[in-house]
């Protein structure tokens, strides 16, 4: 199949996805159970971007628990918990990954 | 009072925050797609089409790797999955909507737009203009992801691999999750989730991220069981 048009079917898909939720479920048929479990989608959803991210090497191979990402993201994670402020977040763990990469 | 112009400049002044690691995601994915050798117009035009980096970079990288269409089609398509959460969860707010409204706003409801946005209308009931939130966000997510891949096409190779960009990818989705991370029920669905995509990693098709968020919410679901 030629690479255009595997883009344009991937690009249709992902954006009936979208367009399915917002026009089929309806919300007034989902009860209180479903809302309350729907909050936890992103608690849900990004940590399995993140996880492989961090622990796997670019050969999908685990990378050692002393790898620059993973303490890297270490850090991250507890200046978000105290900070609650996202670009703080972002920028604790780059700076922590370029300062053990650099340093 | 709310009106149109105001809810629709909060959102782009909500989003902002979140452009600090799309700006390098777009660069990094415009750079990528000429390192595997897409050329600059299928790049530039996937960012279009598909409009969603995580699921861009899935299908270029399954591509030049030789993975056949049905493969590449179907992983990219399995990381936008979570998309139709999304949907469901911003349809409570959504649903008096006329039909040609909800079929822009779907073109626009991203990771980042969807995180925002969703935090708006939870705060914001009963503003009635309160989806042109999502299409402040959403908009200048989609112009800044277009430049930023414009800018990442040009610069191509130059982007030193040492620098580690595609580490804001993770930090990315960490921040997004921050006001999440002080509570006990959240923090043990994050551990689960992650857990799994770790053990499920080399599932087929790169399903593993379908598969982790949906024994995540089931875990939840139990977590939700147990408190009542």
């Amino acid at each position: 199949m030629n690479i255009w048009v595997s883009i344009i079917i991937a690009g249709l898909i992902n954006y009936l996805t979208r367009l399915f939720s917002v026009l089929v479920i309806n919300p007034k048929k989902i009860n209180g159970k479903t809302k309350q479990v729907l909050i936890f989608v992103p608690s849900a959803v990004f940590p399995a971007i993140i996880f492989p991210a961090v622990f796997f090497n670019q050969e999908g191979s685990l990378v050692e628990i002393n790898d620059a990402k993973v303490i890297a993201i270490s850090v991250a994670f507890i200046i978000g918990i105290l900070s609650k402020n996202l670009v703080i977040t972002i920028l604790s763990g780059l700076l922590v990954f370029w300062a053990i990469t650099f340093i | 009072m709310f009106s149109k112009k105001k809810t629709f400049f909060k959102g782009v002044i909500d989003v902002l925050p979140l452009m600090i690691p799309v700006v390098p995601f777009g660069i990094i994915f415009g750079a990528i797609g000429i390192e595997l050798g897409f050329g600059p117009y299928l790049t530039y035009l996937t960012s279009i089409i598909i409009f969603s980096g995580a699921s861009q970079i899935v299908i270029l990288q399954l591509l030049s790797a030789g993975a056949s269409s049905l493969v590449a089609i179907t992983s990219s398509s399995v990381v936008s999955t979570r998309h139709l959460l999304y949907g469901a969860v911003v349809n409570q707010y959504l649903y008096q909507l006329p039909t040609l409204w909800k079929i822009g706003l779907s073109y626009l409801l991203t990771d980042q737009a969807f995180a925002v946005s969703n935090e708006y209308f939870k705060k914001y009931k009963d503003n009635k203009y309160k989806h042109y939130h999502l299409v402040g966000s959403g908009i200048t997510l989609w112009l800044i992801w277009q430049v930023t891949t414009i800018i990442g096409i040009i610069l191509g190779s130059i982007v030193p691999d040492e620098l580690g960009l595609t580490f804001t990818i993770p930090l990315t989705f960490l921040a997004l999750l921050v006001n999440y991370l002080r509570n006990l029920d959240h923090l043990i669905v994050i551990i689960l989730s992650g857990t799994c995509s770790i053990l499920f990693f080399d599932a087929p098709f790169k399903s593993y991220i379908i598969i982790s968020s949906i024994i995540a919410l089931l875990g939840a679901t139990i977590l939700l069981k147990f408190k009542k």
